[in-house]
């Protein structure tokens, strides 16, 4: 095995060398070839190496012996998932610039194919979410009489499936076409909500810490030191273990509890950022002024502070959000996150997360899991990419 | 040397006095229950009498402050108290035999979950630094935007989603691996390796991916410094630049990423040894939270928030020690 990988590597190497050195005699000793680095003629033949692998497990994906496209078929459609989405980033992106205000366009006009990919996703999560009572076929909790279980989609009636639900039906006969639908109004909506709350009492302790200053901000700035040397999730766990005994006294759902809990604990986050931003707004001569005037401290912070904040608060904003959103999803993956009837990826994927191992028989069993799982990762990815070009173009990195 | 040593005995202080404040925020946070260790052990039926000899035999009775210096002289010996699902259990089949206490159930689950981790760590660490310094080597090339638009995807997946899908690839499509880890005593150690592995390719792909960013953005920082201009004059080759000159100096930066990402772990491999079922401590804490198995949550947090703290720390004292300008101040 280790003999392999090593022989592997050298004749790469020797490939690599072969290359070079055949591009240095062809093209006459052009530049290009005279000064290239072993490493990067090393990177080419990597390169070529790993995309005709891909081509040609694509090809093997698209074969028709069933046991052989089966082995392929999810590396084939990820490839297709790929390049659909990239042109599709690409479409958005021509579109955008063609049509709307004139900011709208400049905005698109400098933007990477990243960066339209997540605004696109983004879009779409957003409509799914405001209008998943009208999108998804079926309720989120109903329980469609008379359907066999049959998580394979496509609904090939051959397969047992049925065509009225294109993505099957899970254990108990719910369409999860449908779940996967509320899911995106339930898991986003919710962590949208706990990411405003964090921001709302973040924000507010840290201006507030920051303009004080004094014996406030040391008793605030100890308490979050003390709560952020926690880690996260397992705090979250503890307090949530506490409150799923206090729920069901008190009558409120967990799920509000799961909200303030995550969003108390990840204030804290917040509280650092905007203590530090704020801090620095604090020192302007312009604050003076305002203190000169006689402005009061609410006008202070959320007319004078506030409004100079607002960048690298939008920035963190988003990657609180996709923390709270994974937060939420391993809670609810723990199964002790957003609780059932409601429909959530999280438990779905926990659910659901079993017929993976079916996949070598009928590669479509694993794709309810898959999907579930892959609707999580995909809108924190497109955040990421959101919030990366931000950040690039607010520091003026070039570099 | 003085100095360094002052420094570093602060750092220690400051430690031990965040782990006490942790130790009474688990403390008080787990004593806001209601009701008490005496009725939920014995349930519905419990009558006056029975609750009230259980709470004195536990010590129950005692105000709180005395509780938790009870409690925290136990933890300091090892002594996390007696799990309350396994006392739960012994009472129902009528045998004092069959009570575990906590340090007996997490001695050898932390053992598993530390091997666990130092797989991952000895997987990730070189791999991203080499990554790195490769990408900071060609930046803005074709290799450095895709090795960026990988590792924010991995960095953003949840680590279920990596999980199944390495499943699904590795155990499932290709059974290389196994997809259970059913670790156990007295077992092999490639054997061992071989059933860790998958969890272990998982965290090492979630904390790969951060750790390659910062070291990458720790030896570009460095690049425009005018005695990296100065080797790149000399006619020194980019590769010879980097590892020579700006790796030494992006060295506290690199540490203290690499230290705060195994800190990461602790958290991350709650939800990979699930996915597994791999028998670590991640596992254990979920389970007693679904169980509501107090004195083990408690104990597991604890344990959690000291590695945590001892990581950043340490990150910390090695940022202190990795600065020539504060080992030989003038």
């Amino acid at each position: 095995m280790i003999l392999w990988i090593v022989a592997t590597l050298v004749g790469m190497g020797a490939l690599a060398w072969t290359f070079r050195f055949a591009g240095q005699q062809v093209t006459g000793q052009t530049p290009k070839f005279r000064d290239m680095p072993f490493g990067v003629a090393y990177g080419y033949i990597v390169a070529v190496l790993v995309l005709g692998w891909l081509v040609w497990a694509y090809i093997q994906g698209r074969s028709s012996d069933p046991a052989i496209a089966n082995k392929f078929f999810f590396l084939r459609i990820g490839i297709e998932g790929f390049i659909i989405f990239a042109i599709a980033a690409w479409l958005f992106r021509t579109a955008g610039r063609a049509v709307g205000t004139v900011w709208s366009r400049k905005m698109f006009r400098d933007m990477p194919l990243t960066a339209s990919f997540g605004v696109m996703i983004i879009l779409i999560y957003a409509i799914l979410a405001i209008f998943a009572g009208l999108l998804a076929p079926y309720g989120q909790e109903q329980i469609i009489p008379g359907v066999a279980a049959n998580i394979t989609p496509g609904g090939d009636p051959a397969l047992g499936g049925n065509p009225d639900f294109p993505l099957g039906t899970d254990q108990i006969g719910r369409d999860i076409l449908s779940r996967l639908i509320y899911g995106a109004q339930n898991t986003v909506g919710i962590a949208f909500a706990t990411t405003l709350l964090a921001f709302f009492l973040g924000g507010t302790f840290g201006f507030l810490a920051a303009t004080f200053g004094g014996w406030l901000d040391q008793i605030l700035s100890r308490l979050v030191d003390v709560l952020m040397a926690i880690p996260s999730l397992i705090f979250a766990l503890l307090l949530m273990t506490i409150a799923s005994v206090w729920a069901p006294q008190l009558g409120i759902p967990l799920t509000v509890f799961m909200v303030l809990i995550i969003a108390v604990i990840d204030s804290t986050r917040v509280f650092r950022l905007s203590r530090a931003v704020g801090q620095n707004i604090v020192v302007m001569d312009y604050i003076e002024a305002a203190k000169l005037r006689g402005e009061g401290f609410g006008y202070i912070i959320f007319k004078e502070i506030l409004p100079n904040a607002t960048a690298p608060l939008l920035a963190e904003f988003g990657l609180r959000f996709c923390f709270v959103f994974l937060t939420i999803a391993a809670l609810s993956f723990l199964g002790v996150g957003i609780q059932p009837p409601l429909a959530d990826w999280g438990t779905m994927v926990r659910d659901l997360g079993g017929f993976v191992n079916y996949a070598q028989f009928a590669p479509l069993a694993a794709t309810a899991p898959l999907l579930a799982a892959g609707a999580i990762a995909l809108l924190t990815v497109a955040v990421n990419f959101v919030v990366d070009w931000m950040l690039y173009k607010s520091s003026g990195l070039k570099e | 040397m003085h100095t360094v040593l002052k420094i570093i005995l602060q750092r220690l202080a400051l430690g031990l006095i965040t782990l006490l404040i942790v130790s009474v925020v688990i403390f008080v946070a787990v004593n806001m229950l209601p009701g008490d260790f005496a009725q939920a052990i014995l349930g519905q039926g419990a009558t006056e009498e029975s609750v009230a000899a259980i709470r004195r035999d536990l010590g129950l009775d005692q105000p709180l402050v005395t509780r938790y210096f009870g409690w925290l002289a136990g933890v300091v010996q090892g002594d996390f108290g007696s799990s309350f699902a396994s006392a739960n259990a012994a009472s129902f089949s009528g045998t004092s035999s069959g009570v575990t206490t906590v340090a007996q159930q997490i001695a050898p689950r932390f053992a598993n979950t530390m091997f666990l981790a130092a797989v991952t760590a000895a997987f990730a660490v070189p791999l991203a630094v080499g990554l790195g310094v490769l990408a900071a080597l060609y930046r803005n090339s074709v290799f450095d935007r895709a090795a960026n638009i990988f590792t924010l995807t991995s960095i953003s997946s949840p680590e279920f989603f990596l999980a199944y899908v390495l499943i699904l690839f590795l155990a499932v499509l290709n059974p290389i691996f196994p997809s259970l880890s059913n670790i156990y005593d007295g077992m092999a150690f490639s054997e061992r390796l071989n059933k860790s592995m998958l969890p272990a390719l998982v965290l090492t792909l979630v904390v790969t991916a951060h750790m390659m960013r910062m070291t990458r953005a720790a030896i570009i920082n460095l690049l425009a410094s005018p005695y990296i201009e100065m080797a790149r004059l000399k006619g020194m080759s980019p590769m010879r630049v980097i590892v020579k000159h700006a790796l030494p100096n992006a060295l506290a930066p690199i540490i203290n990423v690499v230290a705060l990402n195994l800190a990461y772990l602790i958290t991350g491999v709650v939800v990979v040894e699930v996915v597994f079922v791999y028998p670590g401590i991640g596992q254990l804490f979920v389970d007693s939270v679904k169980t509501r198995d107090i004195p083990v949550v408690q104990a597991c947090c604890m344990i959690f928030a000291a590695a945590y703290i001892l990581l950043n720390l340490t990150a910390d004292i090695m940022s202190i020690l990795s600065n020539p300008r504060l080992r030989h101040p003038k």
